[in-house]
């Protein structure tokens, strides 16, 4: 059993939590991830590592509530256990030899984001970074991004908070103006991924992606994490939770991926449902 | 008296009642079929039955004790060189084993080994109430990477000799393969899990969500102060055919839906886990792994199940009793037949259409036998223009798995082949010193035994190694 040393909630959707994993603390590097089930009979999610104290032993989950297990995690208090914690799991965000780094995150995916961005801002490189949010209630990690970062832009959908737009725009411009990137990460929803591809593609900046698919038991056992890439022209399978997450973004078939993440949208949305029904009489 | 030419049947359940639920097909002996089983031995000198077996149980000798009624006996003389009797006798390939050896097989049906040894391990589950009393330790401590067979039967030999054993499990639950693999209906998981509290009794140490590679390495477990460490860390990424149309949604690999369904219970009715049920099922492959995915499909509501498989019956290298279950509950064969496309649901006129992506059938192509291959089997060859389509919903890979590269990539003087299985000696004793490995991660996708068998051996290799080096 793993204890909840802290919980604290950063938007009315979005809450942080740190678990007490010493083992997992002691080793991860941003960009990896955990396996968490939250109660025996419980489903295995996976959730990016936003940060860790090795010296406390805890790790930091970001996570957004969004399905049935996310919801029960979400009503845990701190002082109480999880069932399962197991980590870290894939390969660190490759940083070395970057000297100048432009990080894109969008929504929650900035709680990945931002543990990046710091390693990155650790290491001497020149961070720029760019975060956008649906609208300012969304909002989280502002200030952690401001301190981890030469240049921050921030971005609400419905223009309620900062600049009004999507992340493309503030990355078009900087590349438009002749400023180069030895890296883009960008760390989001599938969508604002593939159109960070194509906005850095004209300019010839690389760019990783982060990718978050269905996935079980996250050790390289069952293969439903698969991705496409397609890499001179031949398609190839790769498997996030041993290859990934982090992929050359330029290779992934993102459409694929997008109809993949579909699989069980009907038995989630039902699954949430339930599990709000049982909070709820509970 | 008069020798009875065929071996007693087991008691199952109908298979238009077994279809339909995930308890176990085979019901086991009762103490009078068992007896009279054991009856048909002829307790030759020769014990040809002994060579066939991995672990090499004495056979003659617990067949001896049930025929005179000392089960619980049985049972002690089985359990000396096996760990896991009772899982044995219900997933060992007998009839390429202990069995095939039998000297009355040679004009009759062998002695029903199998089915005599899950009898003897099922009756002192029910009866006995000795605990296990763990011997004295010697101090000295062994790791084991991975909670299935090998890793099981290496930790059990080393802790009846006196070791510290700690067994680190990557995943929330112990018994590997014999929990996510191998569906309730062939191996009810509450065995596996009686056979890991014996373990835990004898004084093994069972650690759960370490990934070796990952969140330890090898090279921490001996600055921990384990002085060996065993690889039991089994098969890993599952193979898919390269074919188009495998990322279409409904595509799994046999370890996905085997997990879904067994490790993370969605053979359950309250279950959260998400699995595709009902519709049709094509299954790809012939092996173990590829039965039990077509027979869970069915139970989970299929409306129609196929196998298909590249090769005849003949090379067909599922265990012979689950491929007989498996017919008598309807799977439909499609022998010599190879799939060459996958094919989905795409509303060109409509992106939005929710049934976009969804696999819709899979397009094959007859085959014929040719030329022997490497493997000694004949090499299976399309036959031109003779492709067809089977209209289903989900397609089940079931080609076999790739070593995991986890530990490998962790692993610094870790020798592996060009398959990444790990490199070997007879003692099961890898590059590194004091790195021993066994099982799937080593031969690739094999049996329960056999990864026993190697468990065993690198076990009595651990306890020479460390007994000469004290």
């Amino acid at each position: 059993m793993y204890k909840i040393v802290s919980k604290k909630e950063l938007n009315p959707t979005v809450v942080q939590m740190e678990i007490e994993a010493p083992l997992v603390a002691a080793k991860a590097k941003p960009g990896q991830f955990i396996i968490l089930r939250v109660d025996a009979d419980g489903e295995r999610i996976p959730l990016t590592v936003a940060g860790v104290n090795p010296a406390s032993g805890a790790v930091k989950i970001i996570f957004q509530v969004v399905g049935a297990t996310t919801t029960l995690l979400s009503r845990k208090n701190a002082g109480e256990y999880l069932q399962d914690f197991v980590g870290p799991l894939g390969v660190p965000t490759h940083t070395s030899g970057i000297k100048k780094v432009c990080i894109v995150g969008g929504g929650v995916g900035c709680a990945i984001a931002m543990p990046v961005a710091e390693e990155f801002h650790r290491l001497g490189a020149d961070v720029t970074s760019i975060i956008g949010f649906r609208s300012k209630d969304l909002l989280i990690l502002e200030e952690e991004f401001r301190a981890a970062s030469n240049r921050l832009v921030v971005m609400t959908d419905d223009g309620s908070y900062a600049r009004h737009g999507n992340v493309t725009a503030p990355l078009k411009e900087i590349l438009e103006s002749g400023e180069r990137f030895d890296m883009i990460v960008a760390i989001g929803p599938l969508v604002m991924m593939k159109y960070v591809v194509l906005t850095a593609k004209p300019f010839g900046v690389p760019v990783t992606v982060s990718m978050n698919p269905i996935m079980i038991d996250g050790t390289g056992m069952c293969g439903g994490c698969r991705v496409t890439l397609v890499r001179d022209g031949r398609r190839v399978t790769k498997f996030t939770c041993v290859d990934g997450p982090d992929f050359n973004g330029y290779e992934i078939d993102f459409d694929e991926a997008l109809s993949r993440g579909r699989m069980y949208c009907d038995f989630e949305r039902h699954a949430r449902d339930e599990a709000c029904n049982l909070l709820r009489n509970a | 008296m008069a020798i009875i030419p065929k071996k007693h049947e087991s008691p199952t359940q109908p298979a238009d009642v077994r279809a339909h639920n995930f308890n176990e097909v085979a019901l086991g002996y009762t103490p009078e079929i068992a007896v009279e089983e054991a009856k048909r031995c002829l307790n030759c000198k020769t014990r040809p039955c002994v060579e066939g077996c991995p672990v090499n149980v004495n056979i003659p000798e617990f067949i001896i004790q049930i025929k005179d009624g000392d089960f619980e006996g049985a049972y002690r003389t089985i359990n000396a060189t096996s760990s896991l009797p009772a899982v044995c006798g219900r997933v060992c390939p007998q009839e390429t084993q202990c069995e095939a050896r039998c000297t009355l097989a040679k004009k009759f049906e062998p002695v029903g080994i199998g089915r005599l040894e899950r009898f003897a391990a099922d009756w002192h589950n029910e009866h006995s109430t000795d605990s296990v009393l763990a011997p004295k330790s010697n101090g000295r401590r062994v790791a084991i990477v991975g909670s299935g067979p090998s890793g099981l039967t290496c930790a059990g030999d080393l802790a009846r000799k006196g070791y510290q054993v700690t067994v680190y499990e990557a995943l929330h639950t112990a018994g590997g393969v014999l929990v996510y693999g191998i569906p309730e209906f062939r191996l009810p998981k509450s065995i596996v899990e009686r056979e890991v509290e014996t373990l835990k009794e004898l004084g093994v140490e069972i650690v759960l969500n370490v990934v070796i590679g990952k969140t330890l390495t090898i090279d921490e477990l001996f600055a921990m102060g384990y002085e060996a460490v065993f690889i039991g860390s089994g098969a890993g990424l599952p193979n898919f055919m390269n074919i188009p149309g495998e990322a279409y949604k409904g595509v799994y690999s046999a370890n996905e839906f085997l997990t879904r369904s067994n490790l993370m219970k969605a053979y359950l009715d309250h279950s959260t886990t998400p699995i595709m049920k009902g519709g049709k099922v094509a299954v790809v492959g012939g092996g173990n792994v590829a039965m039990d995915a077509a027979r869970t499909a069915l139970r989970l509501g299929a409306e129609k199940v196929y196998v298909v498989y590249r090769r005849s019956m003949d090379e067909l290298p599922a265990r012979a009793e689950e491929v007989e279950h498996a017919k008598e509950e309807g799977i439909d064969f499609r022998l010599l037949c190879n799939p060459v496309e996958i094919l989905g649901y795409n509303n060109e006129s409509d992106p939005r259409d929710p049934k976009n992506g969804f696999v819709t059938g899979v397009r094959c192509v007859k085959m014929e036998l040719g030329e022997p291959d490497a493997s000694g089997r004949r090499r299976p060859v399309p036959i031109p223009d003779s492709e067809f389509e089977l209209d289903v919903d989900a397609v089940i890979i079931a080609i076999g798995t790739s070593p995991n590269p986890l530990i490998k990539a962790t692993t610094e003087g870790l020798e592996v082949n060009r398959w990444g299985g790990i490199v070997v000696n007879e003692d099961g004793l890898t590059s590194r010193s004091n790195v021993y490995a066994g099982g799937d991660a080593v031969t690739g996708a094999a049996t329960v035994i056999s990864a026993m068998g190697a468990g065993k051996v690198a076990a009595q290799a651990i306890d020479k190694a460390l007994s000469e080096n004290k």
